[in-house]
């Protein structure tokens, strides 16, 4: 079954539902160790999550994980039901971290294909351990608090939330059941019955009896006449206290029996209810924290999705097509253009909504990031806090697949090489925790995902030291910039720290960050203050499925150019031009030199227009670079729906400055130039002119 | 569930199993299998694309899909010869990738049984040789019949150093 993995819709749904629990796991578990308790919420959430876990996975047959999964939710029954005070939550937070990588192990497992084989044996072991010594602490605790329960409670360290302290005093209570006889002829027993009840209530909880509407129902005067009147309660009053009250406090008492129960059903229940009642009031507080991170509603496969939108992009093109459509040329259609309008309104609106709905929350990604701070800094010995700002900002699925791994690499990069020691930290008058502030926000259309810790900073001189000795220096020292001498750690096999640590300075890394930043058109970039701290900037585009561009024709060929990488378009005359020794033209503007490029010289594509008065010149910048681009004209300015290349063509070969293709209103296909692309390119000389 | 995918997927390829399509390249007869074949259409507009190799013409647009297409005259190292309103595009899926055929004419479906088929000769320099899986006997002619996947994925090596 497990071979089969795409073409079973039960294991997909295993999967996806068993990863999702997973991360919810992680998620409450980093919020627990954070505040240093385990509620009652909390218990009952791992539980509920092992519980879902152990049954699917049983019935898919994978039987360690469920193993792992039953012996965590025993764990937690025992914590669920018996409420022990000694808790060592450090090593429980462990232990069920542990066994969620475990199972998140396995099922990694199961989605490549292979067999879930993990032994988890020895995990379980230890779990049962845990949970044996657990008990053992647990009984002797009981015992100590039946001797002295008031100084049980002087010794209570762990800070209680006020749910736990009703469950403490429920326990000092004791449950008592009283049956009442009136004497015979007394009259209106359901009044008196009402009246015990009454006065009942000044030493006793909990109170509930048999019949229950006294008052209102005339028939339970027979009842208490003839069975007796029953009540059950909880007081902390001894058995001899009770029953003095009793005999005491009720008028026509003919006779009375008084029981002292350990825990019985109906006990047992009634404090049930309480604490879902608990639990319930609990979740509506709390429910407004949810809903902003926790959206998942509904889950569709991402393919429908891509499909969804590729539909729309044709929809998009179609419309154009229809509505310039060159036999409408010359006519006059008012109630055509109104309604065209209209149509265009909601094709329009309809883009929107589609892409609304591949726009996912960076949360999910950014808690992931608590867990990796939480076990590097433990095993670092370092006192790191993450801070989340921003992590509602949506963005688009196939941007959240990319950043996921860049992100954990600068996390760690910023644990391991950044925060320095608290020792260290004190000697440098810092606090003794060090600060990692992960932050997103938009700006424009871009998102900004910004890395920010306060530890050491990164030296200049020794990566200016390391790109000296790797010959990276192209450029005399004098005259790099912070930001380029920085933007050296960004190269491949480049790693400052000496030493290789477990988690980073092998020097693959940051050059692999820029890699996959750089494949969703991103761009890094880097700050620092020597002792004072490092900022990683990722910029990214919100969306890759939709650009804005600017068309343009050369030959008969067609391009589009992003509107965000336009600076300006102009027309330039043929004396504008310069060539210098090696044939290189450039173009003088406003007294800057620019590089120019003839499109149709750069792709060898057959054009009548040479000569640059007749064409645009078309200054498009890419990270501060700019050059000059000339074409035959503007076809003018257009939403475009980017496709891929043809797998064909990518797997044939790269083709340098071009990200992809798209359709025009009139169905021909444009390709779009990747500006950033053609200017490195051109750069490193590996295109000519 | 998966087991009858399976067999209506065997039933399916069985039913296309032993037909090729055949279409003609100057006076050679050549054979592909059908069962990669996802549609013929005639001579498309072509939007060029830049440093590829001279065999592949561009891209097409197939109603929104785009397709890049190969002129298989041009990949035999044979003349290219002026595209008129014989000359047709097979459009072929292969693992998934689609690629357009661009051939002289397409003649017919016809189907060629197992024991029909030798295999090419093995001491034969020609340049279209290593991309023909076998060679079919229909009557008194023969087919050629072209490994897609080799046509596909076997780089050029030549033609795409020229570029570089």
């Amino acid at each position: 079954m497990s071979d089969n993995y795409s073409n079973d819709p039960m294991l997909d749904m295993f999967i996806f539902e068993t990863v999702q629990l997973i991360e919810q796991l992680e998620q409450s578990i980093i919020e627990i160790e954070r505040s240093n308790c385990y509620t009652e919420d909390s218990i009952n959430e791992i539980f509920r999550v092992m519980h879902t876990i152990k049954s699917s996975s049983a019935m898919m047959h994978y039987e360690n994980i469920s193993l792992i999964a039953h012996t965590i939710e025993d764990l937690f029954y025992f914590l669920r039901e018996e409420k022990p005070k000694k808790i060592d939550c450090l090593k429980l937070t462990d232990i069920v971290l542990e066994s969620a990588d475990f199972i998140k192990h396995e099922t990694d497992k199961i989605v490549e294909g292979r067999k879930s084989d993990g032994d988890g044996s020895e995990l379980i072991r230890r779990i049962k351990n845990y949970l044996s010594r657990l008990k053992a602490d647990n009984s002797k605790e009981n015992a100590e608090k039946g001797k002295s329960p008031s100084k049980n409670e002087d010794t209570d360290s762990i800070s209680e939330d006020s749910s736990n302290q009703i469950n403490l005093s429920d326990f000092l209570q004791q449950n008592y059941k009283a049956v009442i006889y009136f004497e015979e002829g007394c009259q209106m027993e359901n009044v008196r019955a009402f009246l015990v009840i009454n006065n009942l209530k000044e030493i006793a909880e909990d109170i509930s009896y048999v019949p229950e509407d006294i008052i209102d129902n005339d028939g339970s005067i027979e009842i208490i006449k003839n069975n007796g009147f029953w009540i059950s309660f909880k007081s902390d009053r001894s058995y001899k206290e009770i029953h003095e009250f009793i005999s005491h406090n009720v008028v026509f008492l003919k006779e009375f029996e008084l029981y002292e129960t350990k825990s019985d059903g109906h006990q047992q229940l009634s404090t049930d209810n309480q604490n879902r009642k608990d639990l319930q009031d609990k979740e509506k507080i709390e429910e407004p924290q949810f809903v902003s991170t926790r959206q998942s509603i509904i889950s569709v496969n991402v393919h429908k999705l891509d499909k969804l939108m590729d539909l729309v992009g044709e929809l998009v093109i179609s419309e154009a097509m229809v509505l310039q459509n060159p036999d409408l040329n010359g006519l006059v259609l008012d109630n055509f253009l109104k309604s065209a309008r209209q149509l265009h309104k909601i094709t329009g609106e309809l883009q929107d909504a589609v892409m609304s709905i591949r726009m996912v929350s960076l949360s999910a990604t950014f808690q992931r990031m608590n867990r990796i701070v939480r076990d590097m800094s433990k095993k670092l010995g370092k006192d790191i806090r993450l801070e989340l700002i921003g992590e509602e900002t949506e963005v688009d699925k196939n941007i959240i697949d990319h950043i996921s791994d860049p992100l954990m690499h600068l996390i760690r990069n910023s644990v391991d090489h950044g925060i320095e020691n608290s020792e260290v930290r004190k000697a440098k008058n810092k606090p003794e925790f060090g600060t990692i502030t992960l932050e997103a926000k938009n700006s424009g259309g871009d998102v900004l995902i910004i890395i920010k810790d306060d530890g050491r900073g990164l030296n200049k001189e020794s990566i200016l030291s390391k790109a000296r000795r790797n010959g990276l220096i192209k450029k005399p020292e004098q005259e790099l910039t912070d930001k380029e001498v920085y933007s050296f750690i960004m190269l491949a096999g480049f790693s400052t720290k000496e030493e290789v640590s477990e988690y980073s300075g092998r020097g693959v890394g940051m050059d692999v960050v820029t890699k996959n930043i750089g494949a969703i058109g991103g761009t890094v970039s880097i700050d620092s203050v020597e002792g004072e701290g490092t900022a990683i900037t990722l910029k990214m585009p919100l969306t890759l499925a939709i650009i804005d561009s600017m068309t343009i024709k050369t030959g008969k060929s067609f391009f589009s150019v992003p509107i965000i990488s336009i600076r300006e378009s102009f027309k330039a005359e043929d004396g504008d031009i310069i060539i210098d020794s090696e044939g290189n033209e450039m173009i003088m503007i406003r007294g800057q030199c620019y590089t120019a490029v003839r499109l149709y010289e750069l792709y060898g594509i057959k054009t009548e227009i040479k000569n640059i008065s007749d064409g645009v010149m078309l200054m498009v910048e890419n990270d501060g670079k700019a050059i000059c681009i000339f074409a035959d004209e503007i076809i003018g300015e257009q939403e475009v729906v980017i496709k891929a290349l043809p797998g064909y063509i990518r797997n044939l070969k790269k083709i340098r400055g071009l990200s992809g293709c798209t359709l025009l209103g009139d169905g021909n296909i444009s390709l779009i130039l990747d500006v950033g692309d053609l200017i490195t390119s051109l750069e490193e000389g590996r295109m000519k002119i | 569930m998966t087991d009858l995918a399976a067999e209506r997927m065997d039933t399916g390829e069985d039913t296309m199993k032993g037909k090729f399509l055949t279409f003609l390249l100057g006076n050679e007869a050549y054979a592909i299998e059908i069962k990669f074949v996802i549609e013929m259409i005639g001579m498309q507009p072509i939007t060029e694309v830049p440093e590829l190799p001279e065999y592949v013409r561009g891209i097409i647009n197939l109603r929104g899909k785009i397709v890049p297409v190969m002129d298989v005259r041009l990949r035999f190292k044979k003349e290219s010869k002026e595209y008129n309103d014989r000359t047709c595009i097979i459009v072929v899926d292969v693992d998934g990738i689609l690629l357009g055929l661009i051939v002289d004419n397409i003649s017919e479906v016809i189907s060629i049984p197992d024991e029909e088929i030798v295999p090419p000769p093995e001491i034969n320099s020609c340049a279209e040789n290593k991309y023909i899986k076998g060679i079919g006997k229909v009557g008194s002619n023969v087919k050629l019949i072209l490994d897609c996947r080799k046509i596909m994925n076997e780089k050029d090596v030549e033609a795409i150093s020229q570029i570089e």
